[in-house]
């Protein structure tokens, strides 16, 4: 019993294991099943886990508001996404005339697989990990150009002008913000020296990457939120303008796909932060116990999914214009700043054996006085040109829209 | 023939299935789907090849790219989403012809390239050699670092053009922000 308390995922996974085996099957096709088995058991629990997940994003949000938020059904409103769910259920699934069929339906369940796919590579304890794949990187990059394509097909597919022009919002968003994002991950990918997010892990035993590269966490962190078009990136369902961007001619459980979809991916890249510069499992005991590996990961999770809400509860929705400057002229190049601090920083500590902490903060102290110094003097320019031309009011805004 | 040989050969089926749909579809919006489908066939593919950086690579840039492109198709196109478009032209037995031309010469010279003509299959090493082979190919002197530096100065020139095209034109007298 003492070992099923120590590592319980490997003791089921044996327990299950021989039992197969002794029912006469193969051992390759037990292989296989249980792989299925555990696709299916994960993607049911993180399906299931976003009916919390939308609970307290609900909760934290009206307290953010000086609300009391969903508090009717069950203990403190828990059951309130289950009332919600069981509505979208009884709802007419109606599809609008001129959708193109197949795209129309197809475009819900990428969205889904898009996000739910991303958890074969996570970490969630040392001995439990989805899929052990020496590019995982890689693969989330290209699992969510997937969720891209669920969006871009909802949008083409609904007949519907508005559901277009959140699809285009959409495709500029994502595609823009894969730049910084892909930048930030090489960062944790350099100093692991692999791809495999296991590695990564396994590599931030001592110091967490965010602590050797805060800026290209800052950066992952940030670009990751427009990736997925949460707020203040969520203008491809700005209400106010495009009534509720790709998904408007959705109803019933189609839209509750895209609803869990966005919810989900919320949560998903809190992981991926938590994993890629929070060092994911590690934590004291994690290693003999991995449990408690599993309940540090939860934590670190949802620290950093309360400052996703957090940001969603405070900051006002940024126009088009804004997003995209705010990416190519800031976001961006800091990115690539960071990468070529870290690599050089990474090289001299290995060089000349120096404290690689110390090394890599000054390297990020650099960056951030370079962006300072740098937003500083593009601060002033603007300024004084806005006072050189009162009468023609924010020209300095409609630079950027060029 | 094993389970292996099975997907493969069903793999490949759909994959050409969905590439002849490319072509003959008669709406430009279902074209590039299909287009996906195809790539994302070639992904299996690599993936079948014991290829699985490629096979990432793979959806990773041209999932993306497609996305773009569909867009591009709706902006510069007028109405062609809902088009159906004639599939044939007048001189489609020419582009038969140069189709079949092609597909004769690229079987002659894989047959008698030395290292595809043989059916011994070579050993291929584990994934992290090959990565860090990849990688080391491209900043080698002696391999491919003139093609890989030809092909970013490209890209950067191509990168530059586009922001030429689309730099605003300045008029004397005309006030910035009126554009």
């Amino acid at each position: 019993m003492t070992e099923f308390l120590q590592d319980p995922f490997t003791w089921i996974g044996e327990l299950l294991k021989t039992w197969l085996t002794g029912l006469g099957l193969a051992s390759d096709f037990v292989t296989f099943l249980l792989q299925l088995l555990g696709a299916l058991v994960l993607a049911t629990v993180m399906l299931l886990l976003t009916f919390l997940l939308i609970w307290a994003e609900r909760k934290i949000v009206a307290r953010i508001q000086d609300r009391l938020g969903p508090n009717r059904v069950g203990p403190f409103g828990v059951f309130q996404t289950v009332a919600d769910l069981l509505k979208l259920v009884t709802k007419e699934l109606i599809t609008p005339t001129g959708a193109d069929l197949i795209p129309y339906n197809l475009a819900p369940l990428l969205a889904v697989m898009s996000v739910v796919g991303l958890w074969a590579v996570i970490p969630l304890a040392p001995t439990l990990l989805g899929a052990k794949i020496n590019v995982g990187v890689l693969y989330i990059i290209s699992i969510g150009a997937i969720g891209t394509l669920g969006i871009m097909l909802a949008g083409m597919s609904s007949n519907n002008k508005y559901a277009l022009l959140g699809a285009f919002r959409t495709v500029a968003l994502m595609i823009s913000y894969a730049v910084p994002m892909v930048l930030a991950l090489l960062v944790p990918v350099l100093l692991a020296g692999s791809m495999d997010m296991s590695t990564i892990v396994n590599a931030q035993s001592p110091l967490p990457f965010l602590l050797l590269a805060p800026v290209a966490a800052l950066v992952f962190f940030i670009s990751s939120l427009g990736e997925v078009g949460r707020a203040p990136f969520d203008l491809l369902e700005a209400e106010s303008e495009i009534v509720a961007g790709f998904h408007i001619e959705y109803s019933g459980l189609k839209f509750g796909m895209f609803f869990v979809a966005e919810f989900l991916h919320a949560f998903t890249i809190s992981a991926l932060t938590a994993t890629l510069f929070l060092g994911g499992w590690q934590g004291p005991w994690a290693a003999q116990y991995p449990f408690l590996g599993l309940i540090y990961f939860l934590i670190k999770t949802s620290i950093v999914y309360f400052v996703v809400i957090w940001i969603r509860g405070s900051f006002p929705r940024i126009r088009i214009d804004q997003m995209n400057s705010l990416n190519w002229k800031l976001i961006t190049p800091v990115a690539l700043l960071g990468l070529v601090a870290t690599s050089v920083a990474e090289k001299l500590a290995v060089e000349f054996a120096w404290s690689r902490l110390l090394v890599h903060l000054a390297a990020s102290a650099l960056v951030v006085l370079v962006t300072l110094t740098a937003l500083g003097i593009y601060a002033r320019t603007t300024r004084k040109r806005s006072e050189q031309m009162p009468a023609t009011g924010a020209t300095s805004e409609s630079l950027t829209s060029a | 023939m094993t389970l292996y040989q099975i997907a493969f050969l069903v793999a490949a089926f759909l994959t050409l299935i969905a590439a002849l749909m490319t072509v003959s579809s008669p709406s430009m919006v279902h074209s590039a789907l299909w287009l996906i489908l195809t790539l994302g066939g070639i992904a299996v593919l690599f993936l079948l090849l014991n290829a699985g950086f490629l096979a990432v690579v793979q959806v990773a840039v041209y999932i993306d790219a497609i996305a773009i492109m569909i867009i591009i198709v709706v902006m510069l196109t007028q109405g062609a989403v809902r088009q159906q478009l004639r599939q044939v032209s007048r001189t489609w037995w020419g582009a038969a012809v140069a189709a079949i031309l092609l597909f004769v010469s690229l079987l002659v010279i894989f047959v008698q390239s030395p290292q595809l003509a043989s059916t011994a299959p070579t050993l291929v090493p584990s994934q992290e050699t090959i990565l860090k082979d990849l990688g080391q190919s491209l900043v080698d002197v002696n391999r491919y670092i003139l093609p890989f530096e030809i092909a970013s100065v490209l890209l950067l020139a191509a990168l530059i053009g586009s922001i030429i095209v689309a730099w605003p034109i300045r008029r004397p007298g005309q006030e910035e922000g009126e554009r």
